[in-house]
Order: structure tokens, then sequence, then C-alpha cells
């Protein structure tokens, strides 16, 4: 189940810039566009495992900044001839601030 | 046999094009002296637009540079105009008092512009627009006045106008016909080209008669005639020119407007011939150099004895050069009872194309907006071909006869061979494609040296590309235009030398003028861009960050398991157990997995996690280290061996030097990174002859070595030469480092920068040429002024926090609520 977990401000993350989120279940990734739309990734390049926040953002995508291979901050599919996925975090802002849908309870749980 | 003597009035683009010729023809025949009011060689007078508007150097438009008059053993008399003719003795007399004996005298003083004969059109500020004396007058007006008023809007007073707009001045030009470039364009075309040229920021005003120019002491403004005043700073008035034929007036040859001659270009003198804009021919006197070359085969043909060849009327097509605006014109225009006329009319494309038929053929040709057809249609005019079978889409253009796809290189494909792709030098098809095959030719530039085709105007670089392409198929990669990336089609060059013709400082900006077809550009040009701003503009540019790679973003390197490299700078590799103390020290404290020391002669600690970054740079800073750019596109390491200091066999203090070098240039940022190596003698000891800047020490100075490469490739390095004292190695090797930061493509390292330049033309400027030398100097100590800040400790007090740390930590805590 999800709940939606407040991660910051907006203004946190420079355009065409990212910022990490750590989860109980890892790294997620969250870019800010310079048409200011806001996306969240895991910070796992689905090539071999790059921070993803740490790379070059243009339009709705990120250039890994290991093997630039380029991911789709909309669908996580890696674009062009390469193969591969990373999962996306939905988002929802509220004025300035950011909600992430994490899922924590069955963590939680543990 | 004896050397016949022939002398040359008047160096342009004539006379220059007739020696090729003759050189050919008859290499041994003459004895050639010039005489040139301008005091410098032939160069292609058409670019002199680019020059004002900074698309191109003055240098690179020269035709022929002094090499080659040596070559030929021309005397060539710079700055000497001739003032007298005299037709008993054979000889010419120049304003400097040289007199010169001919058997053979060749008239080439092309035209003059004309001044309107109006008051005050003799007041400093008020410029014509023929040579590049003319380009430097406006450039320095640009400088510091903002106000600029073109009189006339034809070719040259639009070229003009868009030259200095993109010089930022203020721009309006005055014409006194309702239309623009009414001789050559119908009315809806000069109404589109008016609003083409207003929406670059010039402003037109047509049906503008110019009374007086006034002011007291210079140029204040124009006066029309319907009572407006316009301020100005600076007038220029292209409004035509005149045949300068005063001369050959005064020697008593038969002139009407030009110097009147015969087919085979010779005047009422047997032994004295015009060729060039000075002369009538036919009746006609010409101002483009289509014609113009045509006069100056035959005069060669006819001086090298070949008294056939005859000079042929033929119609030129009229193309505007303003980037951006496509305008194409040939042949009669004028509308009559006996012609019929098929427009085409696309508003929203701002297409405008108009074709005027007589007896069902073409006899004239205006395009606008798309002339990609328009040789084509000149071609149909020249041979006289009936139309009538294809006159329902004849105006469509030629790839859409018989029903093929509009594509443009079966456009090319179709063209016959001897359809005329280079207007100015009138060189057909075949003749290109001839030239492609037999020659083996490979490249625009291989096309341009052999046939002279799109070497002139350069607007039918295009055609000579698809011709490349179709000739070659596959092999042909046109390499001298690879985009950038797919988000432009330009090349790295040409957007870097747009970057400072356009005035463009800003990443926004770039993507918006050079038209990039992506919102933000890619992970590929925006750190190039950022690059070529940072090194054009240090003083005004802000440094994009989020358009570097995060090496460069957070000032360390990255690993493959996304932890982080450090590397302290040791200037010239020397350090001290002070230093290696503290390195052990953070090493401990930040439980450092592993620390290796480097090819580069420095100490690396790997396995940092980003958020602490900071803390290490704290620590590191306290002991009095700096960053030391083992990330960065820019200055990395200067490699020293011991030298004088220790060595038995140094000769110079190669240590010391090294440490000057890295001291003067560190936190400088170059296209690719830089590292370099001094040594103290030949052994070597540093490997000085594999870096890409390199010094060996030797008795009599220091040998300074560039373009070595010591990674994907193996390269030894190429010497630039020696210089006697430390000051000059340091001297010469940053000019040599900024001529490649203002030179070279993003990534492209200096060996392979060097390929493509060549060795010669760098020794030729840090070597050769002490004032180029200087330049680069200076502005390499400039941009220092705003690149020497130590990035780590900047970032211990707290610039980019962001970048360190994550946005938020969700934690089980959290969860469990
Ligand atoms: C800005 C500009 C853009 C142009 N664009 C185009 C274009 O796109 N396409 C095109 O086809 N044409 C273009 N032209 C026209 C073209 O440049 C000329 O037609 C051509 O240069 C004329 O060549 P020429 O040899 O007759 O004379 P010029 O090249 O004018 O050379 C004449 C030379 O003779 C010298 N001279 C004159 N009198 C004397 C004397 N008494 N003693 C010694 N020397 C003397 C002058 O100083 C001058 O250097 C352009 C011209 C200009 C100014
Ligand atoms: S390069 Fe020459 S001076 Fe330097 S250490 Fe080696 S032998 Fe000695
Ligand atoms: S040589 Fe290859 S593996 Fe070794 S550090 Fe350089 S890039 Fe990495
Ligand atoms: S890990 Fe992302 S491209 Fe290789």
């Amino acid at each position: 189940m999800n709940d939606w977990v407040e991660i910051g401000s907006i203004n946190d993350i420079p355009r065409r810039g990212a910022r990490c989120v750590r989860t109980p279940q890892g790294k997620i990734a969250v870019f800010r566009t310079m048409e200011d739309q806001i996306f969240a990734i895991e910070d796992h390049c689905p090539h071999k495992g790059g921070p993803l926040s740490q790379g070059i953002v243009h339009g709705a995508s990120v250039t890994c900044p290991l093997h630039n291979w380029v991911i789709s901050l909309e669908t996580g599919k890696a674009l062009g001839a390469d193969e591969g996925s990373v999962k996306t975090v939905a988002l929802r802002l509220d004025g300035d601030r950011i909600f992430a849908a994490l899922e924590l309870v069955a963590v939680a749980a543990e | 046999m004896k050397k016949q003597k022939l002398i040359i009035i008047g160096n342009g683009m004539a006379p220059g094009r007739a020696l090729e010729h003759l050189f050919e023809q008859a290499p041994h025949a003459y004895d050639v002296t010039i005489f040139n009011a301008e005091p410098r060689v032939n160069y292609d007078r058409i670019m002199l637009s680019p020059v004002l508007s900074g698309e191109k150097e003055y240098e690179e438009i020269i035709i022929h540079g002094d090499g080659w008059y040596i070559k030929h053993g021309i005397m060539l008399y710079k700055g000497h105009k001739v003032i007298n003719i005299d037709r008993q003795a054979k000889t010419v007399t120049s304003d400097a008092g040289t007199t010169e004996t001919y058997d053979k005298l060749l008239i080439a003083t092309g035209s003059s512009p004309f001044m309107l004969p109006v008051p005050g059109n003799n007041l400093p500020g008020v410029l014509s627009y023929r040579d590049l004396d003319d380009v430097r007058a406006m450039l320095l007006a640009a400088q510091s006045r903002a106000r600029a008023i073109v009189i006339g809007g034809g070719l040259l007073g639009l070229e003009a106008a868009a030259g200095l707009k993109s010089r930022d001045m203020d721009v309006t030009v005055l014409h006194v016909m309702p239309t623009l470039m009414e001789r050559q364009l119908d009315p809806a075309a000069g109404y589109l080209l008016e609003k083409a040229v207003e929406q670059r920021g010039i402003r037109v005003m047509t049906k503008a008669s110019t009374k007086e120019i006034i002011g007291e002491k210079k140029v204040e403004g124009v006066l029309l005639a319907d009572g407006t005043t316009l301020p100005a700073d600076l007038v220029v008035m292209a409004v035509g020119i005149r045949p300068n034929s005063w001369l050959a007036k005064e020697a008593g040859l038969d002139c009407n407007r030009g110097i009147l001659t015969d087919a085979g270009m010779r005047t009422s003198d047997p032994d004295i011939f015009a060729i060039g804009e000075c002369a009538e021919v036919g009746g006609q006197c010409y101002g483009l150099v289509a014609p113009l070359y045509e006069m100056a085969r035959v005069v060669a043909a006819q001086l090298a004895g070949n008294n056939e060849a005859a000079f042929v009327h033929s119609e030129t097509p009229t193309k505007l050069k303003v980037t951006g605006i496509n305008v194409f014109s040939v042949g009669d225009l004028a509308e009559g009872d006996d012609r019929q006329e098929i427009v085409l009319r696309d508003a929203a494309a701002g297409v405008y194309k108009r074709l005027v038929l007589k007896d069902d053929r073409i006899i004239g040709t205006v395009l606008y907006g798309e002339t990609s057809d328009g040789a084509w249609f000149h071609d149909l005019t020249k041979k006289r071909t009936d139309i009538s079978e294809m006159r329902d889409t004849l105006i469509f253009g030629q790839s859409y006869q018989g029903g093929s796809p509009l594509d443009p290189m079966a456009a090319v494909a179709a063209l016959p061979d001897d359809a005329e792709i280079c207007g100015c030098n009138g060189i057909c098809k075949g003749k290109i494609t001839g030239a492609i095959t037999g020659k083996s030719l490979t490249s625009l530039d291989d096309v341009r040296a052999h046939t002279k085709a799109s070497a002139s105007c350069g607007s039918c670089t295009g055609l000579v590309e698809q011709l490349l392409s179709l000739t070659l198929g596959d092999s042909y990669n046109p390499s001298a235009v690879t985009p950038m990336c797919s988000c432009t089609d330009l090349g790295h060059d040409d957007v870097r030398r747009l970057i400072v013709a356009k005035n463009l400082k800003s990443i926004p900006a770039v993507m918006q003028e050079l038209e990039w077809k992506t919102s933000c550009g890619c992970a590929k040009c925006r750190p190039a861009l950022n690059y070529y701003l940072v090194a054009d503009w240090p003083d005004e540019y802000a440094d994009d960050y989020q358009s570097r790679f995060i090496n460069e973003r957070v000032h360390a390197n990255i690993q493959k398991d996304g932890t982080y490299s450090v590397v302290p700078r040791m200037w010239g590799g020397v350090t001290s157990s002070k230093e290696l103390r503290a390195i052990a020290d953070v090493v401990d404290k930040f439980d450092i997995p592993a620390v290796k020391v480097t090819g580069g002669q420095r100490i690396d600690m790997l396995g940092i996690k980003k958020e602490d970054l900071p803390a290490v740079w704290a620590d590191l800073g306290k002991a009095g280290f700096v960053s030391g750019q083992a990330y960065a596109k820019g200055l990395r390491t200067v490699k020293t061996c011991v030298g004088t200091d220790w060595c038995r066999f140094g000769t110079q203090d190669s240590t010391g030097l090294g440490i000057r070098i890295e001291k003067f240039m560190w936190g400088s940022w170059t296209p690719a990174k830089l590292k370099m190596a001094v040594s103290g003698c030949p052994r070597n000891c540093a490997e000085a002859t594999c870096k890409d800047i390199g010094i060996i020490c030797v008795d009599s100075g220091y040998e300074i070595h560039f373009a070595g490469a010591a990674g994907l490739d193996i390269k030894g390095t190429e010497v630039l030469g020696l210089v006697k004292t430390e000051d000059e190695a340091l001297e010469h090797v940053v000019a040599l480092a900024q001529m490649y930061r203002e030179q070279g493509r993003y990534l492209e390292r200096i060996y392979k920068w060097a390929k493509r330049v060549g060795l010669d033309e760098i020794r030729r400027q840090i070597m050769g040429d002490a004032q180029k030398r200087k330049g680069y100097f200076d502005r390499f100590v400039f941009s220092q002024k705003f690149a020497q800040v130590d990035p780590w400790s900047e970032r211990v007090s707290g610039v980019d926090k962001h970048e360190f740390q994550p946005m938020a930590t969700i934690g089980y805590a959290q969860a469990a609520e």
C-alpha cells in the first residue's frame, strides 16, 4: 500500500537538476525539469546501477553519468537503442510541497 | 624567347582570376607587375559582409597570399594608385612616383561607389561599402556608436545593414523606391523581403529620398525630402557603383560608361586590355563576378596568344547573402502583353515564386523563401527549353516533374551534366562530378581547391555537397559539417563562431538564435555550450552547473559504485611531510578505503561518500590543499623531474618551471583535459614527450612540445619551437593553451585539434607572430581572473550545499507512525 509522504519543496531542487531521497527501499531520485515538471525514479541505472540523480537532465530525460544511457523520467524506460527500465514513483505537488507515493507499511511491519 | 612585360592596374577579383588562367596556359610568357591602390593582396570582395558581421576574419577571405606572388615572380606594388598612363612611352606612373614600362597593359580598376550628391556627403562618419577599409571603418564606428543609417536597399545595402545589426547597432535602411531590391525583385517579393528584414530588428523606410546629411564636425543625422530628420552616428551609402574609367579616359582610350573593349577584351589601343567592372563589352557593364570571371578567362587566352577567345554575355542570377533570407532572381521580370506568368504563394511558409514566360519559355525567375529550384529554372531559360508539356506543375520545381518525390537529392541527380551549379565561377555539374571521380576528391575543400565551385560566395555549397554524396555514395562523409548532436544541424566550429559573432552569452540565447531543435538540449551539447560560453565570455557568462558532468559539478571523480575520489593539488608533483601527514589523517578520519599514487604525480583517495566530500575538503583545506581538478576538462597536472636542484644531468630548473606553470594555469577550463610535464634534460624523466604540452629543458633554453597522447592513442609530441628564457617558455605555453581554448571542439584533445588546424599554422601564430601570441596570452590572463577560485573551499563555505545532502530521509520511524 502506498502512502503520500512529504519529501520537501520543489525549490530544494535546481531546475534541470535532481535530489535524492533515502527510503527504506533504497534511494529515489527526484527531478525537476526546465519547465518545472517533477518526476521521481529509482536512483539506479538499469545498465550497471549508476546513480541517475547525478546525470544531466534535459527535456524529460536524464543521461546516466556512468555510460550515458538516456532514461525517460516519465516512463523510467531507457531511450534509443538501449533496453531496460527503472521503477517510477508517483509524485504530487501541493503548493511548493512535494509528496511521494511510498510503500512504507510493509517494510515497517518487519 | 625574351619574356614580355605585363602590367596590371588594380588587383581585384577579375585580374586575380585572369592570372591564374594565364599561368596555367603560358606560365613563362610574362613578367608581371601589379599596381594596387588598396595596400593589400587579392581578397574575396564578395565575402566582406561575413567579415563585417564577424562570421569570418579577413585572413580567411584572402584569395592569393603573399607567397603566391613570390612563387610566380610577380612584383606587387601595394598601396600604389596609378595616376598616369603614357601610351607613347608605354609606361604607367603611380602616385608614389614609381614608373614602369609595359609591353601589354591590363586595366582592372573595378568601380567606385557612387556617393549621392547631397550636402554633407563628405562628413566624417559617411562611408561607402566597397573595400576592407570601409569594413574596418564601420567596425570601428560600431564599437562606440549606436545608430546607423544605410542609404540604399539593394544587395549591398541590405548586406551592410544585416552586418551592422549583428554588431549590435540600431540600423535603419532608407530606400528611395517603394520596394527593396526593385531591380532584381518584383514588388511582391520585395515586400516579403522587407518583412523579413524588419523581423531582424532592422527598420526599413521605403520611398525615402535623402535630401541632406546633417552634422557639424561629423554626421549627426539624415534629412529626408519630406522634412523628416533621422538621427544617426554612422551613414553608409550603398546606392550604386560607377565603372572606374577616368584613368583610361585621360589616356585617350575610347570610353562610354566603362572602358570600351571588343569581345577579346581589347581596348581601342591594341596593347591595352580592360576587364572587370571597369570594362564595357557588347554595350554592357557588369557588377557580379560570374561575367567578370568570364572576361578573365578571355583575356588570359588572348594574352597567351589565342586571338579567337571571345566574351559571351550571359545572365547571372542574383542571390542575397544574408543568412536566413533566401532570394533568387534572374532574367527579365517585366510584365507585357506577350508574356504570361506563373505565381505560387504560400504565406504561411513565407514562400513566393514567380516565373515569367514568353513563347512557352521561361525568361525570368523570382524565388523567395524557397530557392533550391533556382538552378533548374535558370537552366531551362539558358537552354530555351519549351515548357508547355510541364506547364501545370512547373512552378513546383524539378523534383515534382514526373511525379517523383520531393527529394532534393533526386533533384540534383536529375540535373543534366551541363547545368550550372556554381554561378560565380560558372562551374557546371559535369565538371564537378568529373573532378570528384577523376581526381578522387572526397571533401568540400577538395572540390573547392580543384574546381573553385562554391569557393566564391558559397551559396551553392549545399548543391556541391549533394553532388559529393551522389557521386561517392556512402563513402562521402561530410565531416566538415558533422552536427554537434541531434539537437542541431550545426557543427562545433559553426556554433563557436556564431557564439562570438552573434554575441550569444547564455545557453538559452544560443539555442534560440541557432534554432536548436530541442527545448533544452541534451547531455552532449549542453556541456559543450557551457564550455564555449565560459571560454568566450569569461567575465560575463554565469557558469551553468546543471550543464556540467557530475565530476565537474561536485569537483570530484565519480567511481563505478557511486562513490567519489579526491585528488588534492601538489604543485609540480612536489609534496612534504606536513602534507602527507594531513592526507594520512583524512584517510583515517573518514575511513577512506583506498589511497593510490596517480600517473600525474598526485595522491588519489578513493571511495569517499558524496556526503563526506565537503568535510574531507575542509580538512584538506586546513593543510593548505586546493582542488587538484583531476576531474576537469581543464588544466590537470604539470609533472616535473628534479632538474638542476638534484640531478647531475639537469640543465634548467625543471621543477621550478613546472610549479610556476601550474600556479599560473590552474583553474582554467579547456576543451578536453590538459596534462603537462617539464623535464630537466632530454633524458626526459617526466615523460614530457607524450603530454598535451611538454617542455624539455636544454642547455640553450626550453624546447616546447605539444600534441602528444598516451591514452587510447599513443603519439609522440611535435616540437613547437625553442625559446631562451623561462619567461618566454611560460608565455608561449600559455598562448598555445589559449589558442586551443579558443578553437578546440569540446572533448577534442590538443593533438586532434592540432591535426585539424595544422601544426604549421599553430607554429606560425605562436612562434612567428608576436602580436598574436601576446593577444592569446592576454586573453588567458584575463580569463584566469575569473577562473582561479578554489572550488573546494567555496563548497566548504556552503556553495551548492544541495549537491551533497539528500533532500529527505524517510526512515522506519516515520513509516511506523
Ligand atoms: C560588399 C560586396 C558584396 C558583393 N557581393 C557579391 C556577390 O554576392 N556576388 C557577386 O557576384 N558579386 C558581388 N559583389 C561584386 C564583386 O565583388 C565585384 O563585381 C568584383 O569584386 C569586381 O572585381 P574587379 O576586379 O572588377 O574590381 P575590384 O575587385 O573592385 O578591384 C579593383 C581594384 O583596383 C584598385 N584600383 C582602382 N583604381 C586604381 C588605380 N588607379 N591604380 C591602382 N589600383 C587601382 C582598387 O583599389 C581595387 O582594389 C560584391 C561587392 C561588394 C563590395
Ligand atoms: S629529465 Fe634529465 S634532468 Fe630531469 S631527472 Fe631526468 S635526467 Fe635528470
Ligand atoms: S585505464 Fe581504464 S580502467 Fe583504468 S582507471 Fe583508466 S579508464 Fe579506468
Ligand atoms: S550505469 Fe547508467 S549507463 Fe551504465
